[in-house]
């Protein structure tokens, strides 16, 4: 492989692994606060995409209600991430209260929540499926595509904006979640769970604030990723999901810098693989890879193994 | 007499199935269910083995059918067919009665040996880090059959009719129902005696205290090397049976979804709990059914059945009973064993 098209592969692993790196962050932020692998993780990505979907066309006055003026295709994308994210974050908060916060009072083991993370993901993807039928929908183009060409490297300023939009959201997490008192709250939640309340520290609010957090990360994936790949349908999440747990789990769980990391190394694998090997080999391998390096250093590469008292 | 009045019971109900069968008063769709009853039970009972009485997560279960299923039919289809994939046969297609449940047998050691690929990591991984390790075993599997395009790859396998046929020719019994309903309570006695071993109470107790089960003299590894192979060498003979009902499969059907309905079926009944199991596995196949006019709701409900499940009832309909713990009176149908 020349010097010019690894660049290439490296700029497009990079924007693959943001939105594996966006998605992991949620999963991570869940983890850590309350232990709960959040499998309808990749389907709330899903939904975000749909609700920016169904904003971005309202928004472009698509349909028989609209508003009175039109607005220019970059004030619709702001308006649409704005408040697309705003409502996934709804839907998150809908989830922890309807599925995760009944087991929680109840002090169900965290088994029973895994189940039915697992079940309520398939009640989003089958439920959009049956609602919304099978038929795959188009995202409006609201980004002009601008193409630039720096030494052979073409990319295009989708992919420019994935790379920061990740970057950026990297830099305000870990800001929150070290320089604030509610992300203090969070740290203290995964040290101890049972003392926290004891504290004054009201554990329901911080945990609708993490899944807040998570969901519109996910949205935020979602908008970005319909745009760039502008193809909607409603099993999208699932393999996403999967992936981007498994990216989360390669940097270690629970540490937000893991989950980041660990998006861009699966972004890598999957990319430079395809790149090596013929196509159909790139689940293989980077599956192969990943499950080798798991067996090596289970607990991933920032993630610190939980002492076990015996 | 006394002790084997279980048994005789099954026989008796198996030896009424083939009978309707052969007498055809029940049409195939009744047939077909009955059949995928059978694999269903198979499934979740030697699922429940490593999730329920062991505690594991293994969300991967699905590919251990596919290496069972492919196996086992490419076994059938190049020593009992004549194809252009594999040329003719090289025995006799009437020999395929005899050797079926030789090549399942096969197909499930084939399977078992993939079990190593998730029972070598456990050893070291337990809980979610485990659990991931067995979705990406699922999806190794289903990405390497996708990739040998000798049998097919994505575009799948098939010819297993050739070979249900060529036993009903030999013998004009409906032999495929048969082999099912064999190897359904064969399934079901292999983990029954498994789990009233010493094994069994070695699986339990590395579920409820590994380091203190080790210390215990428990030899952990190898409960979970056994538990594991012989879990997944059932889920293959499954895949193989499912593979000659449907008559053509492909890796598609073998995904992370699969694995999802068979883990239902596991929490539904109970983890821990063979009777458990056998019960879900027949009441989601025919809820299954049922439900069938209402498509794609279908796949809405059931999970919205589980959920409220885990809300009132998390342990699954039997917990961790078994049927005779609930019916006391059917101990006289499974008398004690002499020490």
């Amino acid at each position: 492989m020349d010097i010019q098209s690894f660049f290439q592969n490296l700029i497009n692993a990079m924007q693959w692994g943001s939105f594996y790196a966006l998605i992991a962050l949620g999963y991570t932020l869940v983890y850590g606060v309350l232990l709960l692998i959040n499998f309808a993780h990749g389907d709330i990505f899903m939904v975000g995409a749909y609700i920016g979907f169904f904003v971005a066309t309202f928004l472009l006055g698509s349909y028989a209600f609209h508003l009175p003026m039109v607005l220019p295709p970059h004030v619709v994308f702001m308006l649409t991430l704005l408040i697309t994210m705003i409502l996934t974050a709804g839907v998150g908060v809908t989830l922890e209260r309807v599925a995760y916060r009944p087991l929680r009072r109840k002090g169900a083991g965290r088994l029973y929540i895994v189940i039915t993370a697992l079940m309520a993901g398939l009640i989003l993807e089958n439920g959009n499926l049956a609602l919304l039928g099978a038929s795959r929908r188009a995202f409006p183009d609201l980004i002009e595509k601008a193409v630039y060409t720096v030494g052979g490297v073409t990319f295009t300023n989708v992919k420019i904006i994935v790379i920061l939009a990740a970057l950026g959201v990297f830099l305000l997490l870990e800001t929150i979640v070290r320089k604030t008192k509610i992300g203090m709250a969070m740290r203290a939640i995964s040290y101890d769970r049972v003392a926290v309340p004891l504290m004054g520290i009201p554990i329901d609010t911080v945990i609708v604030f993490t899944f807040i957090l998570g969901s519109s990360m996910a949205a935020l994936a979602g908008v970005l990723f319909v745009s760039a790949y502008p193809v909607l349908e409603p099993y999208m999440g699932a393999m996403i999901g999967w992936k981007a747990f498994i990216a989360a789990v390669v940097g270690g769980i629970g540490e937000i810098r893991g989950a980041f990391v660990g998006g861009f190394v699966l972004g890598f694998i999957e990319i430079f693989v395809a790149a090596v090997f013929p196509s159909t080999f790139r689940d293989l391998i980077a599956f192969g890879i990943l499950l080798l390096f798991l067996s090596l250093k289970p607990t991933g590469i920032f993630g610190v193994a939980r002492a076990q008292k015996i | 007499m006394q002790r084997h009045l279980a048994l005789m019971l099954y026989i008796a109900i198996c030896g009424l199935i083939v009978f309707l069968v052969k007498a055809e008063w029940i049409n195939a769709y009744i047939q077909i269910v009955i059949m995928f009853i059978g694999i269903n039970i198979m499934l979740t009972t030697s699922l429940n083995l490593v999730n329920g009485y062991m505690g594991e997560f293994s969300c991967g279960h699905a590919g251990f059918m596919a290496v069972g299923a492919y196996a086992t039919s490419i076994l059938n289809i190049w020593f009992f067919t004549n194809g252009n994939l594999f040329g003719d046969a090289l025995l006799s297609p009437s020999l395929s009665v005899i050797l079926f449940p030789a090549t399942l047998l096969i197909g499930g050691l084939c399977a078992a040996l993939a079990g190593l690929l998730v029972a070598i990591p456990s050893f070291k991984t337990r809980g979610d880090y485990l659990a991931i390790i067995t979705l990406a075993v699922n999806y190794i599997i289903k990405s390497a059959i996708e990739n040998i395009q000798v049998i097919g790859g994505a575009r799948g396998f098939m010819g297993m009719r050739k070979v249900v046929n060529a036993m009903s020719e030999t013998f004009p019994l409906p032999w495929l129902m048969i082999w099912i309903l064999v190897f359904t309570g064969l399934t079901v006695v292999v983990l029954h005696r498994f789990v009233s071993s010493t094994l069994g109470k070695g699986v339990v107790a590395v579920r409820d205290d590994e380091i203190a089960a080790e210390i215990m003299s428990v030899n952990t590894q190898r409960m979970k090397l056994i538990a594991f192979m012989v879990s997944s060498g059932l889920a293959g003979i499954a895949g193989g049976l499912f593979a000659h009902v449907l008559g053509y499969i492909n890796p598609g059907s073998f995904t992370i979804m699969k694995s999802t309905e068979i883990m239902v079926m596991v929490y539904l009944g109970g983890m821990g709990s063979l009777g458990g199991s056998v019960m879900s596995a027949i009441l989601f196949t025919v809820l299954m059914e049922f439900l069938r006019p209402l498509q794609v709701f279908k796949w809405v409900l059931i999970p919205l059945l589980l959920i409220v499940l885990m809300m009132f009832r998390p342990e699954g309909i039997m917990g961790h009973r078994e049927l005779t713990d609930v019916f006391p009176k059917l101990r006289r149908l499974f008398p004690a064993r002499e020490a």
